[in-house]
């Protein structure tokens, strides 16, 4: 098996994921679809690394592992607040920028 | 495979065969997350394709990295996301239809453009080398070569990432801390509000889910004494999800419908 | 070079004090005026201490240095703020600190009816800073933020009493007319730069013996410039008579003693430029003699009496200008003149501004007459400034004057006869209009208006006068006794290296010739003033008309700056009207047409906007793919 298929399924795992971003509804889904971008970035970070035979791309993996963490407790918390006025998670009631 | 072109090296067969398998399950994961009506369904499958990648993760010599992946995605983050859903979501499951005209067909077409063109940019990529593979980097252990990167090299990064995530806790324990308005009601208040009311009827307290009935689980509404269901005795969430089950099976005669 | 760190309270206290009495307002109103006066009583204190410690060194190394900071620092200029205190600007830190201080005292009293004296004398005090930064700045570019700064200090001062439209006006011409003059110092800094690549005095001195004589005669042209802005010289002398719609006090410090004669103080300190280049030399001269005939021809004509001193102030610079364009020891005589006039002028002024103390603010000459009886400390002390402006002996201005006329007819050749001749024909003018101004004032029958009553003023306004009278009668004498101030300047203006020619004629003969055009000048002036009436005639001669008129000088710049430059004005308003703003509308507008079209894409729902996001993404990735491919 030729190791660009791994690439591929980065690729095709990113695409899912930002096509969710853009029909669901659900904050929480939103986010977890973006969750799921940065993990096929990951998965194309780790294959360069084998492929560079160094760790450079393993260790910038790691920095958006932490990153992501830290998007995903603000971003849960920004929901949480928002719920807690609205009493809604979908992004499309959060549309007071309009006009 | 599927250029020449790309000449990154062949992996050994028993990878070929784990890649094969897990590799469309999940895809198909991922593609059940955009589907699934349920948010709490979506964070179970994206759960999964989590650790296929954290077993991809491992089979291309990043040890380190997949065990992160296992212990601070799965374990950490999706089990924040569940948290959240419980929190917020129980009546997550959103109506699929589209709000935003035009929004669905565009987003769609724009994604296959993105995959179609980004899967072409990769199968047209050509690396004049043979992939090196991490066997030598990894001699010493991976754990401890990725350690020997991020303290040496990487330090000052590390150090900014460390604050950042610090920022982040704070910034989440400020944004989701609430001042309450008033005064928690105590039991006290409660019971004379109770009794204070126009009617005496909920004096005694709300009738508990079950009772009477031949099930007494939260989802089955209690009986009243002439035998009809009393709505009341049902916590709203499960209602508001519409986890309640008929109580008709499990009444005595004479019961009517349940009305939802 | 020694140094001091005494210098830089010189400028320090009174900026400091001026800022305190502007920042304290009304608070400062009942002590503001003592305040300023003690700082600079107490800078004229320093200025005394380190003259003294000046004068107990040798004569080589007198000057003393203190440097503040690293002002500006840029590739290669490197200037210092730094300020030098040496033999020529000890001279004019006297006599600012000194007449300074005896104005401030007089000013007290002046304007103990103003509700606005503590805004005065933070002005005042402002500008004595300035005015000393100007003399202490040890580059051109130090010198001239002091320079900027007197022209601030007179604009607010002559604008005073800027709730006269009149006098606002004036005050925005002074400062308009000094801002040609600044044009010129600014070139002549850019000029230094561009040649010597520094603009401290000791850099460009250094760098003058090389440099090239087009080079040299175009930074001293500039400097003239600006020193004609400054000084009130042809063509640029329009200014100084509306200046007088200031306090009397203003006139006598700023407009008479200290600031009009920082022209000639830049060009004493250029005088390596100026020795260096006989082209710029002889400009000096020309701008000093037109000057100095055109105001005493003005002063003839004049009726307000702060007016016609004005006028001869503007005579007497021209005198002081044409000195420093006499070569080396010419500098010497023309700061004793300044120094001199500094004393007489400003007693005069203080005069001037007793009498219209008297007689209810009135300034017209011909509503006074007779006051020498009711006023005699003011006519006593008018009389002996008098007597020093006329150069009589042995007042004052004999001993400085006589000296300048002598010097210009030793210019040598046809220059020198020329030259020579306008000082005498200008000292003659001089005692015409001086004593048409005495007589007028002091002698002859009352012309007062009914209502007047004149009286002496208060000895807070008579101290100053009877010191500044002292200062006149025995300034020329005790500065020139055995050429003291000429050798005193010799390390800065080389004052004393003139080559010995042979003199036009002797000493004696000039001094006798003064003298008598002087007194032919005076008898005319008795004779044909002794009684005038209170209303100007009307049916004079043409000249009359035109020294009333300024000799058109206000006419003539209208005629060729301000009327073709407000039709470009005009036009260039035009312009920018039609085709500038024309443009940027057009551009507002399409903006406009076009956002109303794309708000719309403005939906505020995020999805769309990621929508976008993602499809800007996408577009990106085709572009990659098209260059790569």
């Amino acid at each position: 098996m030729d190791i660009s298929n791994y690439l591929y399924l980065s690729v095709i795992l990113f695409t899912i994921g930002a096509t969710g971003v853009l029909v669901r509804r659900n904050a929480i889904v939103i986010f977890m679809c973006i969750e799921l971008m940065l993990n096929a970035a990951n998965l194309a970070l780790v294959t360069f690394s084998r492929v560079a035979g160094n760790l450079e791309g393993q260790v910038a993996s790691f920095f958006t592992m932490v990153v992501a963490a830290c998007e995903v407790v603000v971003g849960l918390a920004i929901i949480v607040t928002i719920y807690r006025s609205r009493r809604s998670a979908s992004v499309d009631d959060a549309s007071l920028l309009k006009n | 495979m599927l250029h020449q072109s790309l000449a990154f090296g062949q992996t050994a067969t028993p990878e070929a065969v784990q890649f094969w398998v897990l590799a469309p399950v999940a895809v198909i994961a991922a593609l059940g997350m955009l589907f699934m009506k349920k948010a709490v369904h979506s964070a179970l499958l994206l759960a999964w394709v989590m650790v296929t990648l954290a077993i991809f993760y491992i089979a291309q010599d990043a040890l380190f990295l997949g065990i992160v992946q296992i212990v601070v995605y799965t374990g950490a983050v999706m089990m924040l996301f569940l948290f959240i859903l419980m929190l917020v979501g129980v009546d997550a499951s959103e109506a699929l239809v589209e709000n935003i005209k035009g929004q669905r067909a565009a987003s769609i077409l724009a994604g296959l453009g993105l995959g179609g063109l980004l899967l072409s940019l990769v199968a047209r990529a050509s690396v004049n080398q043979p992939a090196a593979g991490l066997k030598l980097v990894n001699q010493t252990g991976n754990v401890q070569s990725l350690a020997a990167q991020l303290f040496t090299q990487y330090v000052w990064a590390f150090e900014v990432v460390s604050a950042l995530l610090i920022t982040a806790a704070l910034g989440a324990m400020v944004l989701a801390h609430s001042t309450k308005p008033a005064a928690r009601n105590k039991q006290r208040d409660l019971s004379i509000a109770r009794f204070r009311g126009k009617s005496l009827a909920d004096a005694a307290g709300l009738p508990g889910s079950g009772v009477f009935a031949k099930h007494n689980a939260v989802d089955v509404p209690a009986l009243l004494p002439d035998g009809s269901p009393a709505p009341t005795s049902i916590s709203a969430t499960l209602k508001a999800r519409g986890d309640v089950i008929s109580p008709t099976p499990f009444a005595l005669e004479h019961t009517e419908e349940v009305e939802d | 070079m020694r140094t001091s760190s005494l210098l830089v309270y010189l400028i320090a206290l009174p900026l400091f004090s001026s800022a305190l009495l502007l920042l304290l307002g009304r608070i400062a109103d009942k002590w503001g005026h003592i305040l300023a006066t003690l700082i600079t009583a107490s800078t004229f204190v320093i200025g005394v201490y380190e003259f003294m410690k000046m004068h107990s060194q040798p004569s080589g190394s007198r000057a003393v240095t203190q440097k503040l900071f690293d002002w500006i620092s840029v590739g290669t200029l490197k200037v210092d703020a730094a300020l030098l205190l040496d033999q020529l600007s000890i001279c004019f830190v006297l006599l600012i600190t000194g007449v300074g201080t005896l104005i401030h005292i007089y000013s007290i009293a002046y304007m103990s009816h103003d509700k606005d004296r503590r805004r005065f004398f933070a002005f005042l005090n402002l500008f004595i800073a300035a005015m000393l930064l100007l003399v202490l700045g040890d580059s051109y570019l130090n010198l001239y933020v002091g320079w900027e700064g007197v022209g601030l200090a007179s604009y607010l001062l002559i604008g005073f009493w800027n709730h006269n439209p009149t006098y606002a006006v004036a005050s925005k011409k002074a400062f308009v007319a000094n801002r040609v003059g600044d044009l010129g110092l600014s070139l002549a800094i850019m000029i230094c730069f561009a040649q010597f690549g520094t603009v401290s005095f000791a850099g460009v001195k250094a760098g003058a013996h090389g440099a090239s004589s087009a080079a040299l005669a175009g930074i001293g042209a500039m400097l003239l410039l600006a020193a004609c802005g400054k000084s009130a010289q042809f063509p640029l002398q329009s200014w100084l008579g509306d200046a007088m719609a200031g306090p009397t006090p203003v006139s006598a410090l700023i407009h008479a003693a200290t600031m009009v004669t920082a022209g000639v103080y830049l060009i004493s300190r250029s005088n390596f430029i100026f020795d260096a280049s006989s082209t710029a030399r002889l400009l000096v001269v020309i701008v000093g003699a037109i000057t100095l005939l055109f105001g005493a021809i003005i002063g003839t004509a004049k009726d307000d009496i702060k007016k016609a001193l004005a006028a001869s102030t503007m005579s007497q610079i021209g005198y002081m200008i044409l000195a420093t364009g006499l070569g080396p020891v010419g500098y010497a005589f023309a700061i004793l003149h300044l120094l001199t006039h500094g004393f007489f002028k400003a007693g005069m002024f203080l005069g001037a501004g007793s009498v219209m103390h008297g007689m209810d603010d009135e300034v017209n000459m011909r509503k006074y007459g007779g006051l020498a009886k009711l006023m005699p400390i003011t006519a006593v002390t008018f009389g002996l400034g008098y007597l020093a402006i006329l150069g009589v002996p042995p007042f004052a201005g004999f001993y400085s004057k006589d000296k300048i006329i002598e010097t210009a007819f030793n210019a040598g050749g046809i220059k020198g006869i020329l030259l020579g001749g306008a000082a005498l024909l200008g000292a003659a003018i001089t005692a015409f209009y001086m004593t048409r101004l005495m007589v007028m004032t002091f002698i002859g029958a009352k012309r007062w208006k009914a209502g007047s009553h004149p009286h002496e003023s208060p000895l807070l306004m008579t101290l100053p006068m009877i010191l500044l009278a002292v200062g006149s009668v025995a300034s020329g004498f005790l500065l020139s006794y055995g050429s003291a101030l000429v050798h005193w300047l010799q390390p800065v203006v080389n004052s004393q290296s003139m080559e010995e020619g042979k003199p036009l004629m002797p000493a004696l003969t000039v001094s006798l010739l003064a003298l008598g055009v002087v007194v032919l000048g005076a008898f005319f002036a008795i004779t044909k003033y002794r009684s005038v009436s209170d209303l100007a005639p009307e049916d004079v001669s043409i000249f009359t008309k035109a020294a009333r008129k300024d000799l058109y000088q206000d006419l003539l710049n209208d005629k060729v700056f301000v009327e073709p430059g407000t039709l470009l004005t005009a036009g260039l308003v035009k312009t920018d009207d039609r085709v500038i703003d024309g443009f940027v509308r057009f551009v507002g507008n399409f903006l406009a047409a076009t956002s109303d079209v794309l708000r719309k894409v403005q939906n505020g729902f995020v999805r769309s906007y990621a929508l976008l996001m993602l499809a800007g993404l996408v577009i990106t990735v085709i572009a990659v793919w098209v260059i790569g491919a």
